[in-house]
This record gives C-alpha cells, structure tokens and sequence, in this order.
C-alpha cells in the first residue's frame, strides 16, 4: 500500500493542499475580501469532497448555502462598513505564539488519537446513498424534531437579526 | 446502708426558690422580702431536721440518698446529680441551715433600710443553696459546683455595696485568690479521676473513689496536696489568706455567715469528706498539719494588733481555721469537724455581736473610737462576753470542749507531735488574748467616741438581739453535743484516749491567762500597751501591717502577672493576632489582586483558555 | 474504504479545524474571527460526512445538513450583532470591545 498512490489518491493530496491553502489565506490575509474570496474557494474544494465521498445533495447545498449566501452576506457587511485592509492584523506576538502552538497541538493530538482509534466498521454503500431521496427520508422519519426545532431557530435567527440590525430608532 | 428518698432535694430547693423570688419580685415586695428570705431558710432547716432525726433511728452508718437525675454521661463516665446525708453531712447541713437562719432573720434589722435590700438577700439565698449543694453532694463534680456557687456569692456579697471602690476591689480580690486555690482542686480532681480511669474505673462519685482508693497507690500524695491547695484558698491558710480580712468591706452579717460559720468551713469539710483518701497520704496530712498550725500562730499574732474590730475577727477566724486543719492533720477528723460547728456558733455570735456595735455607734469600726458601751448595749454585750469565753477556751463553754480535742491530739495523737501541742497552746493562749482586748475596748472603760456619735449609741432591735441570744446559747451549751461521737460511723473512731485532767486544767489556765493578760493591759494598766509597743518599734509595725504580705504578693506575683498582661495587650496581641487575621485579609486582597487580572474582557484570550484545557483534556484522552 | 483511506479526511478535517482555531484566537477583525468559525464548522462536516460514507449510514449527511442550517443562523444574527456594535463604537476590532475587564 505504502508508495503505490492511486488516481483518486493523489488527487486527494492535491486537493487537500489547495483547501489548506485556502483556509490560511483567510486567517492569514489582511484584506477582509481578499479572506472572503479566499473563504469560496475553500468551501468549493470542499463541495467537491463530498462529491468524492458520495454525499451530493449536501455538496450541492454547501455550493448554494454556504458559498453562495453566507459569503456573499458576508460581503454585504464588509462593503457596509467600509473596511479596509488592516494595517495590524493580529494581536501580539505572544498571542500568535501561543495559538500557533496551541493549533499545532490540537491537530497533532487529534490526529494522533485518531491513529489508535479502532477503525469504523466498514459498510458498503446502498444505491441512491447521498442522494436526495435518501437524505430526505432519514430527514423526515428519525430527524423530524430536529428538523422542526430547525425551523424554530431559523425563525428566532430572522426575528433577532433584524432586531439588532435596526436602527435604534426604528 | 443507703436509703432513697426524695426529701433531700428540698432542702436545696427552698433557699433556691428564693433566689427566683428576691430576683423576680423582691424588689417590688420589700414588705414580703423580710419572711420569705429567712423562712425559706427555716423551712429548709426543718427538712434538713427531719431528715436527721429520719437518720438517728436508723441503724448506725445508715445513710440517705437522693438521686435528682442524671447529669454527664460520656462512654464509661457518669456523673449524677445526688444528694447524701450522712452523719457528717447531716451536721454540715444543720450547721448552714441552722445558723444560715439565724443570720438572715438579724439581716433583716441590719439591712433595713438598705436600697439593695432584695438584692442582698437574693444573694444570700444563692449563697445557701450553693453552700447545701457543696455539704449535700454525692459526688466530687458537683461538690465543686457549690464550691464555685459559694465562691461567686462570697464575691457578690464582699463587694454588695459596689459603689465604694474598695468595696467592689475586695470582691474581686476574694474571687481571683479563690480562684487559684480552685484551680488547684480542679488539678486534683482531674489527676484523682484520670488515675482511677486507667484502670478502668470512670467515676467521681465519693463512695465509688472510696470503694477503689486502694489503686491510687502513690498517686494520692499529688491529689491530696492539690485538694488542699483549694482548701487553703476557700478556707484561707497561708498562702491563699489574704483575701478574708479585706472582705470585711462587705456587711457584717455576710462576714458572720460566708467568713465564719459556712464557706470558709468547706475545705475542712471536704478533707474531712475525703478523710479515707488523706489517710493514704500521711506526708500530705503533715503537710496540712503544719500549714494549719502555721496558719494559726501567724493570724493569731497579728490579730493582736489590729484596730479595726471586724479585722480582728477576722484574723481570728484565720487562726480558728488553722487549727481545724491541724485538727485533720494529726488525724482528729471528729474535733476538728465539732471544733468546726462550735466555732459557726461563736464566731458567728461575736461577729453579729461587732455588727450590732457598729450598727449601733452608726458605721463605727475602730476600737480606739470605742470603750464603755456596755450600759448602753447591754444584750449585746452579754452575748458577747458569752463568745468570748467560748472562744478563749474556758469551761464550760463550748470551745473549751473542741479546742482541747485538737490540742490533746496534736500533742499525742497517732500522727501528733510535741511541738505542734505547744504551738496549739500559744495560739490559744493568744486568742484567749486578743478576744479578750477587743471586748475591753469595745465595752469597758471610757467612751472614746466623738460627741455627736455618742448621744445616738442605743442597743439595737429584737430581730437582731434575739439571734445574738439564741447564738449564745448554743455557744455555751454547744460543748455538750456528742459531735464526735455522732461522727463516728462515717469518720471512723478517733482512737486517741481521753485526755488527762492535766491537760484540763492547762487549758483552762491558758485561756484564764490570755484574758487575765488583756484585763492587765487594757483596764489596770492602759498606759502598758503603748510603752510595749514603742518598745518593740519594728516588730510592732510588721505585726500591724500584718507581716506586709499582701506587698510581698504585689511585687513579686501580681507585679509578674501584670507585665505579662501588658506585654501580652500591647506587643502580642496587635502582632501576632491581629497580624494574622489582617494577613489573611491581606492575603485574600493580594490573591485576588492578582486573579482580576485573568479578566481581560478580550474575547479571544478567553477562547485561548477554552484551547488549553481541550488540549489537556484532549492530551489525557489520547495518552491513556 | 476504497482508494482513499477514512483517516486522511480526518486528518485534513482535524488540520483545516485547527486552521480556523488558529484564525479565531489571532485575527483582531471581528468579521475575519467569523470567516474563521466558519472554517471551523466546514471541517467538523468534512468529518462527519467521511465518517457517513465510512459505514454506509446516511446519519452523517442528515448532520452536516442540520450544521449548515444552524451556521446560516449564526451567521445571520452574528453578523446583525457586528453591525449593531459598529453603530455605537465604530470599530470591528475585537481588541477595543473589551469592557468587562478588570
């Protein structure tokens, strides 16, 4: 197994350095756009390892959902306030030390912790696994009550961002 | 033989009802405060009477016993409160009960009038009821209870006219020297109770200790001697005196009761209790004998020179309570126990009798303002005249009939010895002496009191006469009670021999002597005793600034006590106490201090200490 | 599980998380904190999903689904949040809104 990398894998490593790549351009750049931009490309490499993982109605909906609204709302308030490119982006050095070295831990441990975890019980696929008919059912028989405390909270989200966002008097 | 009964109680319980009566409702009943105070005391007398002539007809060594309840109970220890009267407890109780009445009916003459009138005999009632509780009690533990309860009366009592601040300073004086000697008691009793419970017996109750007193072994020296500690506190032997002729601020009547005929009677009542247990211990008994003796030869002189009639009363009684305790030391427990009832009734009388001279000359203490009272008071004087013949020691009175006891014991008795019969016999001879002086001064010859004091002199009333009278009797006739005898079953038999007819007549000689001497000094020849005096100077001072022991106490012990204080107060207490409990506030201001300042209010420092502890977290997950 | 093994997704969602951990404690920006969230959230779904996959349950899927509802409304309200707070002290940097300090 070890050197003999397939098709899928190595275009697996290739874009899983891109998604890296993107996702330190959006911690690390200072313009708040050029974060964003950056911040759609990550979510899109994404999109397309789901794809490879067989769950094509959630790629599709991070391409709409995330990418597309929340981004671009993103974008709406960047342009709203006007920011420009920060001059000094990040907080002191000692802070900068501390998380990096705090991150490098978290992944190292995780990953680490994940090598001894004893591997899932490998499953086979179904037919029509990760289409919408599949996800629709598990959604609306074993989720229902999430689903509809979903709903409640997308209502209270609506309701209480247009309440902060308004104006003070009215 | 032990009887139970519930009759014993009662007498405790009436002196105590009083209490709550006086305290509650005498000050607004002042009519009825004058029969309850002395009849509670004379109802509890009448029980206390019953109860003994209960006991006469019974078996010899019969005793009864009352257990009220049951106090302490803590894994093998028990301590109850019970109430026994023996023989000696019966004497004891009758001897409170008896002359406790006829000392609070003259109080009512004496204190009429006063403003604490109620107060004063709320006090006197306590001071009963402890007293009964202290003869009365079963048990060591509880017996210490009425120790502590007369100790606090004699307090109240000293300083009753608290306005005066010599008054309330005697008070306190009496209370602080007591206190040491209690102290000692409280050692002794702890040794005496551990000692027994190592091996197994966990008890404090007196017939028990007297059941198991052979396991004390060496023991018993150490407990005996720090008993006597507190006897020589409550009963005022050297060292712990000092503190009764400085109660005589208190009323005169309080003088007679408390520091006469009953408190001061409690240590030798308690050796006399424990008289198996000193048995044990001779070297502790000599030690008793010779303070005693010591006591008595050292009061005796020094009441020769005293001025003030109430002090001399009470270096005599000081010296009377050091022969009783010789008395014990040499192992005559019954004369010193009948030497202890005949002196309540004389000493009591002579001190009512100096009560009603001071009453009737208006507040008038010094003797040198005296002389030539008796065609004005003449009960008073009679009755006097009748104490200090009892207390000289001429037949037939009564303390013709104690005091030998004693002396013949000390000279022959089992644990007797030549010297203490000789010092026994100086110091009667001396008392016979002094007595003698006082009733000269006081009655006889001119009248040395200022005009205005002399048109008021009168005898005093029937409620404080009649007491006089009644004492008197029994101070002539009191020789004549078989105390001993009475004693026998719970003291043992006192097995010295009658004494011959020599030592009689010795005695009596001594005691004729001693008067015929103060006759010599102070009515044939007045001008004698001031020529001795200048002559002996020096001495003569010591002897009237009583041997300036009260200064010697002053500056090494009292001085040493307060310096400790001081340093204490000013330098310890600001810097270690106060120190540590500001440090600590200190402490906490400083931690906190320091803590605040995790509280950044930044957001994203907080998020990096949500970080660190999933990583711990994380890190002990992964390293298990 | 085929061409790819399970623990190289895991691997690159347990990165990419760390990434947007990094963004979250470092960046003085309020808006880039967000973006880093964000990141956060899409790793944890890279995971889930390949895990999903992994044993053949759609339960995964139906998660991330639940994740990218409930990361809309977050975003919503955070972003109405950011907007209030620039109104009343114009700035969005998160070091000077730090009032309930010592």
């Amino acid at each position: 197994m070890v050197g003999a990398l397939g098709v899928s894998q190595v275009a697996f490593l290739i874009l899983a350095a891109l998604t890296v790549l993107s996702a330190l351009t959006v911690v690390v750049h200072r313009n708040p756009v050029h974060s964003a931009v950056a911040l759609v490309s990550t979510l899109c490499l994404l999109a397309l390892f789901f794809f490879a993982l067989d769950a094509q109605l959630v790629a599709i909906l991070q391409v709409i959902v995330y990418a597309g609204a929340i981004v671009v709302l993103f974008l709406f308030v960047i342009m709203l306030l006007n920011l420009q490119a920060q001059s000094r982006a990040t907080g002191g050095p000692l802070l900068v030390a501390a998380a990096t070295l705090g991150g490098v831990a978290l992944a190292g441990l995780v990953v680490s912790g994940l090598g001894r975890a004893a591997a899932p019980p490998a499953a086979g696929v179904g037919a029509g696994f990760g289409e919408t008919a599949a996800l629709a059912r598990e959604l609306f028989t074993a989720y229902l009550l999430p689903f509809e405390l979903t709903s409640l909270l997308l209502l209270v989200a609506i309701v209480g961002a247009v309440a902060l966002a308004k104006k003070a008097d009215g | 033989m032990v009887i139970e009964t519930t009759l014993l109680r009662w007498i405790i319980a009436l002196p105590a009802l009083g209490v709550l009566f006086h305290v509650f409702v005498g000050r607004r009943a002042t009519g009825a405060v004058k029969w309850v105070g002395p009849g509670l005391v004379g109802a509890a007398f009448a029980v206390a009477r019953a109860a003994a002539s209960g006991l006469r007809v019974m078996p010899a060594g019969t005793a009864l016993h009352d257990h009220v309840y049951t106090w302490i109970v803590a894994g093998p220890f028990r301590a109850e409160v019970g109430l026994r009267l023996d023989a000696l407890s019966a004497v004891m109780a009758l001897v409170v009960t008896g002359v406790g009445f006829l000392i609070h009916v003259y109080s009512v003459g004496y204190m009429h009038g006063d403003r604490g009138f109620a107060r004063y005999f709320a006090y006197l009632n306590l001071f009963t009821t402890a007293m009964l509780i202290l003869v009365l009690a079963d048990n060591l533990l509880l017996l210490f209870v009425g120790w502590e309860g007369v100790g606090l009366c004699s307090y109240l009592l000293i300083g009753f006219w608290y306005e005066k601040p010599e008054n309330a300073a005697a008070g306190k004086k009496a209370f602080l020297v007591n206190r040491i000697g209690d102290a000692g008691f409280l050692l002794g009793l702890f040794l005496l109770v551990w000692t027994l419970g190592r091996q197994g017996i966990w008890t404090v109750d007196i017939e028990t200790i007297r059941q198991h007193a052979d396991v004390l072994g060496a023991v018993a020296v150490p407990v005996c001697l720090l008993l006597f500690v507190g006897a020589t506190g409550k009963s005022a032997q050297i060292p712990l005196y000092v503190w009764l002729p400085d109660a005589m601020a208190g009323p005169t009547p309080v003088s007679a009761l408390i520091h006469a005929a009953t408190m001061v009677t409690a240590g030798v009542y308690m050796i006399a209790r424990l008289h198996w247990l000193y048995a044990l211990a001779p070297a502790a008994l000599a030690v008793v004998a010779v303070i005693g003796v010591t006591t008595a030869l050292f009061a005796a002189v020094i009441a020769t020179a005293q001025v003030d009639i109430k002090r001399v009363l009470a270096y005599s009684t000081v010296s009377q309570l050091g022969l009783m305790f010789l008395g014990l030391g040499v192992g005559a427990t019954g004369a010193a126990v009948f030497h202890l009832v005949t002196h309540a009734f004389f000493k009591a009388l002579l001190f009512l009798g100096a009560g009603s001279v001071i009453h009737g000359l208006g507040g008038e203490q010094d003797m040198r303002r005296m002389g030539g009272l008796r065609p004005h008071m003449p009960v008073t004087f009679v009755t006097m005249t009748v104490g200090t013949l009892a207390i000289a020691g001429v037949p037939p009175f009564s303390g013709f009939f104690s005091k030998d006891e004693i002396v013949w014991a000390a000279f022959s008795g089992p644990h007797g010895a030549p010297v203490l019969g000789v010092l026994a016999f100086v110091v009667s001879f001396l008392t016979a002496y002094y007595t003698g002086r006082l009733l000269v001064l006081t009655f006889l010859g001119e009248c040395r009191a200022p005009e205005d004091v002399r048109h008021h002199i009168h005898e005093s009333p029937a409620v404080m006469t009649l007491p006089l009278a009644v004492l008197a009797v029994f101070a002539f006739a009191g020789g004549w009670l078989p105390v001993p005898a009475i004693l026998e079953p719970v003291i043992g038999v006192t097995e010295e021999a009658e004494a011959p007819l020599w030592m009689f007549t010795l005695a009596s000689a001594v005691a004729l002597g001693g008067l015929g001497l103060a006759g010599v000094l102070y009515v044939a020849r007045p001008d004698l005793p001031g020529a001795i005096a200048r002559r002996l100077d020096g001495f003569y001072a010591l002897v009237r600034d009583k041997f300036r022991v009260d200064e010697l106490y002053d500056a090494t012990v009292i001085r040493l006590v307060f310096a400790a204080a001081d340093v204490s107060a000013r330098r310890i207490d600001p810097a270690l106490i106060d120190g540590a409990i500001n440090g600590t506030g200190l402490l906490v201001a400083a931690i906190s201090g320091a803590s605040r300042r995790l509280q950044t209010g930044n957001v994203q420092h907080y998020a990096l200490s949500f970080l660190v502890g999933a990583l711990v977290l994380l890190g002990y997950w992964v390293m298990r | 599980m085929g061409p790819t093994p399970l623990g190289w997704y895991l691997a690159l969602s347990a990165v990419l998380f760390a990434i947007g951990v990094l963004g979250v404690l470092v960046r003085r920006n309020v808006i880039i904190i967000f973006m880093a969230i964000e990141i956060m959230l899409n790793a944890v779904n890279l995971a889930f999903v390949a895990i999903a996959r992994s044993r053949g349950s759609m339960d995964g899927q139906v998660i991330v689904f639940f994740v990218m509802t409930v990361a809309a409304a977050e975003a919503a309200v955070g972003l109405a949040i950011i907007l209030a707070m620039f109104r009343n002290r114009e700035t969005t940097n998160a070091d000077e809104l730090a009032t309930l300090r010592w």
